[in-house]
């Protein structure tokens, strides 16, 4: 017959972590095997006893001396184990399919005990929620992250005339109000998508971040000039709630980041190239970088649930459509926004200017149908349905 | 009365919100297992005794000294009282008089002319046990040694833990020179600050005793009872609809219930007149 293994606790007390090293020396023990336990911490033998009832070890205690007791194992800490679960697989680079209720917030690939709560998170498959890109573009997210502070020289002159100045307001008082639904529709499935797909979450968050800093430098430029701000339409307001009130995540995803936003990068770009003042170029330069981000991890996501479901298809054309029909009694863009944009690209009064200015919008928003058509064919609608919906696509740009 | 004999009903002590969780969870698991189960929740035992006694309820979640209360009236009645389950943890506690490390107070002894801190006026743990175990070495209390209580949850025997704390933040205050606790607690209090590592050590400790169980009192429909406690004792701690309901009552297995380790609080109960032979309430300074 063995003798039982021995630990020696010394002075160490379990008022001072000594049940750290018992709980490491009875670990790789089998429940009913005896430890030793040795140590001289004042009230161990006290302490020790506490310990063990709680923790479900039998405990003997020696009559005195160096030897405090003899504790045997008991099968409290394997019986917690059983039926645990790594929650999608011992690797945690290994996305799941579809992530189970139980695994909650645990961590990928952490060992989940049985009889948690259930979780009950909307986007719970890899097929709806889903792009190989999303670590990618997470990092790239998080690597571009500025600061507003620092990022746009906010001392730089902005010494506008009053009506130009004003041309800027209405624009950047368009973009907050646009901005705004940019950030409340991925924050609203932000809190559906399964925690396991933490790469697609992240995504969501930094995008989230993102349109909060938009909505930051577009204000604060607009306060620039120390007068009011500009308008805001009811076509311009009711084009953003059929955003936010989009239920399906790959239908809100495509109107809000492959058509809406997808629009926007040629906006913020031609802002970018008119702009009156130093400061309207450094944000709306800072924020066509994000919103380019936002449009490729669009893009990515719906490329990964079309390969999964082609049903999907009809169902975002139905979808423009929809939401065609939803505004069609609507004014469309604010006519102020459409006006000052004029104005900025026209750079100034005199009729040839205007007139210069006025084409350029319009180049514009050829432009802009021409990508939402390019953007639709590569998700594969054919040519001509992509340029029927690209011109369906609501006049608010967003 | 039982509202019908089809259900089992169970007393418990409303110590802590978190009791109407448990009771509920096991009202939920007991149905599961073909048991029906229902829960009554007094405010103090005193009361969840009497109506244990006058057949109101089936069976009683009952602390040792409600045990000891129960056990008395239903020898008054004639009858007796029958320990059907007790906690794992339940079994062989002890309490401890811990005294300040520079306190100067080495031995049992120099407790004389001190103050010392206990729980509640009805806590087994914390005042009724430690201090009989203090009588034991001849001090008598009120002239050798002053008392100072600390009346949290009076009628709660105990069970709410708030009197302790307070009586071991007496001691860390200097306002007593000794505190009277169970052995976990102190060990608790240690690792939660309010007694920091080291400042205190135990003076002296208690035999080992036993606390809860549940209590039956006259024959009862004794199928039910039976079938309660089978399935008590079927709960396995590697269950996991089990385990959050044993974790939150604090044990890891039900055992069968004894009564051999009752006889300390026994004789403390006696030599502080808490209660007469019959059962009654005779404490002076006792309101529940």
């Amino acid at each position: 017959m063995s003798l039982p293994p021995t630990i020696d606790l010394e002075d160490l007390g379990l008022d001072r972590g000594a049940h750290l090293v018992l709980k490491r020396a009875l670990a790789p023990l089998s429940p009913g095997t005896r430890v030793e336990v040795r140590g001289r911490a004042p009230d161990l033998a006290v302490h020790l006893a506490a310990w063990c009832r709680a923790q479900g070890h039998r405990l003997e205690l020696a009559p005195e001396g160096s030897v405090v007791g003899w504790v045997t194992r008991g099968t409290a800490l394997d019986d917690r184990w059983q039926g645990a679960e790594r929650a999608g697989g011992d690797q945690p680079d290994t996305v799941a399919d579809r992530a189970e209720p139980t695994w909650g917030l645990a961590a990928r690939g952490a060992l989940v005990e049985a009889g948690g709560p259930e979780f009950r998170f909307a986007l719970d498959t890899k097929e709806a929620v889903w792009s190989d890109t999303a670590a990618g573009v997470y990092r790239q997210a998080v690597a571009s992250q500025w600061d507003p502070a620092t990022a746009v020289d906010w001392e730089a002159p902005v010494d506008l005339p009053p009506d130009v100045e004003a041309a800027v307001v209405t624009v950047m008082t368009y973009l907050v109000e646009n901005e705004n639904a940019a950030l409340v529709v991925p924050a609203r499935f932000l809190g559906q998508v399964h925690p396991h797909f933490r790469e697609v979450v992240g995504v969501l968050a930094t995008q989230v971040a993102d349109e909060a800093r938009h909505v930051e430098v577009f204000s604060r430029r607009a306060g620039l000039g120390g007068g009011p701000l500009g308008r805001s339409s009811a076509g311009g307001q009711a084009s953003l709630l059929t955003l936010l009130e989009e239920p399906d995540f790959a239908v809100a995803h495509f109107l809000l980041s492959v058509l809406g936003e997808g629009t926007f990068l040629s906006l913020l770009s031609f802002l970018e190239r008119f702009a009156p003042d130093p400061v309207t170029r450094q944000v709306t330069h800072l924020a066509l970088a994000d919103e380019a981000r936002h449009v490729a991890f669009g893009m990515a996501h719906l490329e990964h649930v079309l390969a999964a479901d082609p049903g999907l298809r009809p169902r975002l054309a139905t979808a423009v459509r929809r939401r065609h029909d939803a505004l069609a009694h609507t004014a469309g863009l604010n006519e102020e926004v459409f006006d000052a944009l004029v104005v900025l690209a026209a750079g100034s009064w005199e009729p040839a200017a205007v007139a210069a200015g006025f084409a350029r919008v319009q180049a514009l928003e050829a432009e802009m149908a021409d990508g939402r058509r390019r953007r639709l064919v590569r998700l594969g609608f054919p040519p001509g349905e992509a340029a029927e919906l690209s011109e369906l696509h609501t006049r608010n740009f967003m | 009365m039982p509202t019908s004999d089809d259900v089992l009903v169970m007393g418990a002590v409303a110590y802590d919100a978190k009791v109407v969780t448990i009771w509920e969870g096991f009202r939920q698991w007991f149905a599961a297992n073909g048991l029906a189960f229902d829960y009554v929740l007094y405010s103090n035992y005193e009361r969840q005794v009497e109506a244990l006694a006058a057949g109101e309820i089936h069976v009683a979640w009952n602390s040792p000294l409600a045990w000891i209360r129960s056990e008395r009236l239903a020898r008054a009645a004639g009858g007796e009282a029958r320990a059907l389950a007790m906690r794992d943890t339940d079994c062989d506690l002890t309490s401890v008089v811990v005294v300040r490390t520079d306190s100067g107070i080495d031995e049992v002894r120099d407790l004389l002319g001190r103050t010392v801190g206990v729980g509640a006026v009805d806590s087994p743990q914390a005042t009724l046990i430690p201090l009989s175990h203090l009588r034991s070495f001849g001090f008598v209390l009120g002239y050798h040694v002053e008392v100072r209580r600390h009346d949290v949850g009076v009628g709660k025997h105990g069970d709410h833990v708030g009197g302790e704390r307070d009586a071991a933040r007496a001691l860390m205050a200097g306002e007593v020179d000794a505190a009277c606790m169970i052995d976990a607690n102190h060990l608790l209090f240690a690792t939660e600050g309010t007694l920091p590592p080291g400042s205190t050590r135990v003076l002296t400790q208690t035999p080992p005793y036993d606390h809860c169980n549940f209590t039956a009192m006259g024959p009862g429909p004794g199928d039910l009872l039976e079938r309660f406690r089978s399935l008590l004792l079927a709960m396995s701690y590697d269950d996991a609809d089990v385990r959050p309901l044993l974790d939150l009552e604090g044990l890891k297995e039900w055992r069968g219930g004894r009564t051999s380790g009752y006889g300390q609080l026994e004789r403390a109960a006696i030599g502080f007149g808490f209660y007469d032979a019959k059962g009654h309430v005779t404490a002076t300074d006792y309101r529940p």
